[in-house]
C-alpha cells in the first residue's frame, strides 16, 4: 500500500526527458478524444510537433508548443529568452518546415523584477528576429508569491512545409548515416556546472542557438527527402533521441564513440559528477539520419555553417537488434547505449 | 581540468597492444580463468567502454561486493528511517541511499510522507545544516567503504554541534576479500582491487590475503587501459604461478596508503563484526564509532534496535549476483519486475550496483 500511494506523485524526474516523461505525456494524451486534424501528425505520434494538412492545398501547417523554465534564468551563452524561442523553432525547422511565427505566454512571480523581464523580452526579440519569426500573439499572467519560481515562458510556433516531406521519427532506413551538427551536451553541462554548491569554474557555454543556418544549408536534400529524421536531442540528448528513433523505426543505430565531437569540459564535469554525457540536453544541436549515398555532400554543406562547422557522421543505421541503440567504445569494445531514465542525478563516489 | 598522460589510459592503439598480449598469455595458460573485481567504479568501467567484449572468452571477469550502498543491511536503513520519523530531526545522507529498498520503505518513500530527508555530498553539508537548525537533531547516515570514513572521522574530529551525530554503516574491504577468498566454491583465479580504497589503505592489508589463500592481487585505476593491464599483470602472475599484491595504479596508490586519513580512523573508530547485505556477518568488515566519541553517535544517542529486517526480498538474487556466483541476467526479476525506476534488490539501485549497470549497458544477456 504504502508503495502504491507515493508512486501516484508525479516527480521531478517526470519532466526529464526520460521514459517517466513518457508515461507522463501519455496519461495525459491517453483522455483527448479528438487527437488530430484531416488525418495529419497529431499528439499520439509524440513527434517534434504536429501538422495540419490543407486540403486542396500541397501545403501543411506544423505547429509546436513548448514550455520554457530554467535556472540560472541568465547562463553561460543564453537565457530565458532567447531558449524559448530556440526550443520552438527548432521543433519546427526538424519538422523540416519554414518558420513563420510564435505566439508567446509569459506567467510571472510576483514581485518580478522589470529590468529583468525588459531583458529576457529583448532576448526573445533579438532570437526571433534573428530567425525572420514573428511573435503575433501572446498573454500574461502573474502568479501570488511563492506559487511559481520567478518566470515560466511558454510558446508555440507557427510553420509551413510542402506535404511531400516527411521527415519523422519513423523514417529511418538500415543504411542510413547518422549526423550530429556539432559538440553534444554542453547546455545542460554549462548550467550544471553553474549552479550552486558545485563551484566548478570553467569557461562553457550553452549551445542555445536556432538552427536556422543549418536548415537553409540543406533545403534543398530537405525538399528531395535525402533526410529521414531530424531531431534537436534537448532532455535526454542524444541518448534519448537515438533510443526514439530506434524505436520508433523499428532499426538498430550504431554509433562510433570515436566520432561523437565532444568538448573536453564536458567530458571532465560530466566524468567529475558521474554523469553519462550521452543524456545530457543540447539546445543547439541537431541530429540527422539521412541516406548514406548523399551524407558526405550533407555533412560537407552544414560543415560550412557557422554552428555546423563540428558537424561529424557519427553512425549507421542497422537493420539487426532493431529497437536497440549500440556504442563501439574508445577502446574498440562495444555495449548499448540505454535510454535515459530521468533526472541524471550526480554519484556520491 | 586534464591529468597528464591519462589519454594513454584510454588510446586505442595502447588498448590493441594490452589485449594482444592478453591473448597470448590466456593461449599460453590454456585454461579458462575467473578474475574478481569487488568496485562498482571498476564495473562501471569495464561495463561502460564494454572491456568484456574485448576480452578472450577463456577469460571471465566477476563482479563481487563493491558496492557500498548494495552491502548496507536492511537494518540500518530501517534504523535510519526510524530516526527519521522523528519530530524535529533531519536525516541526510548520499544521493544514492535513498531509493534503497529496505525492509518495509525507502529512505524516499519515508521523505515522500513528509519526513525531512535530504541528500548532501558529504557529511560537512550535515554539519552546516546542523549549525543552521540548532533546535532540530541532524543525522548523518554514513555509508561507504575506508574512501569515505575519514571524512566522517574528520568531522567527528572537529567539535561538531551537539545536535549533529551519526549513523555508522561504514564497512572494510579487506575483511570481505578475505571471506571470499575462504569460499573456496568461487574458484577465483585473482582479484582486481579497488584503486579508491587503496589509496587510503596501501598495499599491505592485502598481501597477508594473496600470500595466504595464493591468489594474485592487482590493485587497478579507473581507466579502461588500467582494468585491462590489471588483468593482463593478473595473467601473468597465473602463468608464472606467484601470488603477489601488485600495484598497477601507482600513480596515485602509495605503498603505505594516506598515514593521515589512517590516523584519523583508528582514532574515531574500531573495527567491528558487522553484517554486509547478501554476503552476512563479516568478521572485522566494520567499523564503530569509539566510545570517546559516543556523543556523536546516532545509536548511542536514539538507542533504537530493530527486531526483525529483511536484506533479500522474496525472488531476488542479489546476494548472489554481489558475490558473482550469479549475472544479473540469471535472476527471474532482472529486466522484467526489477528496473532502475522500480528496484526489487539494492544491486538495482545505485549507479554502482552490478545490476544496474548491467540494465544500462549490456546489450545482450548472456
Amino acid at each position: 500500500m504504502e508503495k502504491e500511494e507515493s508512486s501516484k506523485i508525479i516527480r521531478l524526474a517526470h519532466g526529464a526527458g526520460g521514459v517517466l516523461q513518457e508515461e507522463l505525456i501519455k496519461f495525459i494524451t491517453k483522455d483527448i478524444t479528438l487527437k488530430n486534424v484531416n488525418n495529419g501528425i497529431g499528439v499520439e505520434e509524440l513527434d517534434d510537433g504536429a501538422t495540419i494538412p490543407l486540403k486542396d492545398y500541397d501545403k501543411e501547417i506544423v505547429i509546436t508548443a513548448d514550455g520554457h523554465t530554467v535556472f540560472p534564468l541568465f547562463f553561460p551563452g543564453g537565457d530565458l529568452g532567447k531558449l524559448s524561442v530556440c526550443g520552438t523553432v527548432n521543433d519546427i525547422l526538424m519538422m523540416g518546415a519554414k518558420p513563420l511565427a510564435l505566439t508567446s505566454i509569459i506567467i510571472i512571480e510576483e514581485g518580478f523584477n522589470f529590468d529583468t523581464l525588459q531583458k529576457i523580452v529583448h532576448s526573445l526579440n533579438s532570437t526571433a528576429t534573428e530567425a525572420c519569426v514573428a511573435i503575433i500573439a501572446g498573454d500574461t499572467k502573474v502568479m501570488p508569491r511563492g506559487t511559481l519560481n520567478e518566470i515560466i515562458i511558454a510558446t508555440t510556433g507557427i510553420g509551413i512545409k510542402d506535404k511531400k516531406i516527411k521527415i519523422v521519427d519513423n523514417g529511418l532506413k538500415p543504411g542510413d548515416n547518422i549526423i550530429i551538427t556539432g559538440s553534444i551536451g554542453d547546455h545542460g553541462t554549462a548550467l550544471m556546472a553553474n549552479r550552486e554548491g558545485l563551484n566548478i569554474s570553467t569557461d562553457l557555454e550553452s549551445d542555445v542557438s536556432i538552427l536556422i543556418e543549418i536548415f537553409n544549408a540543406i533545403k534543398k536534400e530537405i525538399d528531395e527527402n535525402l533526410i529521414h529524421a531530424m531531431k534537436d536531442p534537448t532532455r535526454g540528448g542524444m541518448a534519448g533521441a537515438l533510443n526514439d528513433w530506434a524505436s520508433k523505426s523499428n532499426v538498430s543505430i550504431v554509433i562510433d564513440e570515436e566520432k561523437i565531437p565532444i568538448k573536453k569540459q564536458v567530458s571532465a564535469i560530466c566524468d567529475m559528477l558521474g554523469l553519462d554525457s550521452f543524456n545530457i540536453a543540447c539546445e543547439g544541436r541537431a541530429l540527422m539520419a539521412v541516406d548514406s549515398n548523399q551524407s558526405e555532400i550533407i555533412l560537407q554543406k552544414i560543415k560550412k555553417t557557422k554552428l555546423g562547422r563540428d558537424a561529424m557522421i557519427i553512425g549507421e543505421v542497422q537493420k539487426d537488434n532493431p529497437g536497440r541503440v549500440l556504442l563501439k567504445t574508445i577502446v574498440g569494445g562495444t555495449r548499448f547505449i540505454d535510454m535515459p531514465l530521468g533526472e541524471p542525478i550526480p554519484r556520491i563516489c | 581540468m586534464d591529468v597528464p598522460g591519462i589519454d594513454i589510459l584510454r588510446r586505442k592503439d595502447f588498448t590493441e597492444k594490452i589485449i594482444n598480449s592478453i591473448n597470448r598469455l590466456a593461449k599460453e595458460i590454456n585454461r579458462p580463468l575467473k578474475f574478481m573485481h569487488v568496485c562498482g567504479t571498476h564495473e562501471h568501467t569495464i561495463s561502460k567502454f564494454g572491456l568484456r567484449t574485448l576480452l578472450p572468452k577463456k577469460i571471465e571477469i566477476l563482479s563481487g561486493p563493491g558496492c557500498p550502498v548494495c552491502i548496507c543491511p536492511a537494518a540500518d536503513i530501517d534504523k535510519a528511517i526510524e530516526i527519521g520519523k522523528r519530530d524535529n530531526t533531519i536525516l541526510t545522507t548520499f544521493g544514492d541511499m535513498i531509493r534503497v529498498p529496505a525492509t518495509n520503505i525507502s529512505l524516499a518513500e519515508l521523505k515522500a510522507k513528509g519526513a525531512d530527508v535530504r541528500i548532501v555530498y558529504g557529511p560537512n553539508d550535515a554539519i552546516k545544516i546542523a549549525k543552521e537548525n540548532p533546535d532540530k537533531e541532524v543525522i548523518f547516515f554514513a555509508i561507504g567503504f575506508e574512501t569515505t570514513a575519514p571524512l566522517i572521522g574528520y568531522e567527528i574530529q572537529s567539535n561538531p554541534p551537539s545536535n549533529f551525530s551519526v549513523i555508522c554503516a561504514h564497512k572494510l574491504i579487506p575483511a570481505a576479500l578475505e571471506l571470499l577468498m575462504s569460499q573456496s566454491l568461487l574458484n577465483i583465479d585473482g582479484f582486481i582491487s579497488p584503486g579508491h580504497v587503496s589509496v587510503i589503505i596501501g598495499l599491505k592489508p592485502y598481501e597477508i590475503f594473496s600470500q595466504g589463500y595464493r591468489i594474485p592481487n592487482v590493485i587497478a585505476g579507473f581507466e579502461p587501459n588500467d582494468v585491462l593491464l590489471s588483468i593482463l599483470m593478473l595473467l601473468k602472475q597465473v602463468r608464472d604461478k606467484r601470488f603477489d599484491t601488485l600495484n598497477e595504479y601507482s600513480r596515485v596508490v602509495k605503498p603505505e596508503g594516506n598515514l593521515m586519513a589512517q590516523k584519523i580512523i583508528a582514532d574515531v573508530f574500531e573495527s567491528v563484526s558487522s553484517p554486509w547485505r547478501g554476503i552476512g556477518r563479516v568478521s572485522e568488515g566494520g567499523l564503530a564509532i569509539k566510545e570517546k566519541y559516543q556523543d556523536f553517535d546516532a545509536d548511542e544517542k536514539f538507542n533504537i534496535t530493530i527486531e526483525k529486517s529483511q536484506d533479500i526480498p522474496p525472488g531476488c538474487s542479489c546476494h548472489l549476483v554481489m558475490v558473482g556466483k550469479l549475472y544479473p541476467y540469471e535472476c527471474s526479476l532482472f529486466r522484467k519486475k526489477c528496473t532502475p525506476l522500480n528496484p526489487i534488490g539494492p544491486c538495482m539501485v545505485s549507479m554502482e550496483g552490478t545490476c544496474s549497470i548491467y540494465y544500462k549497458y549490456h546489450k545482450e544477456e548472456g
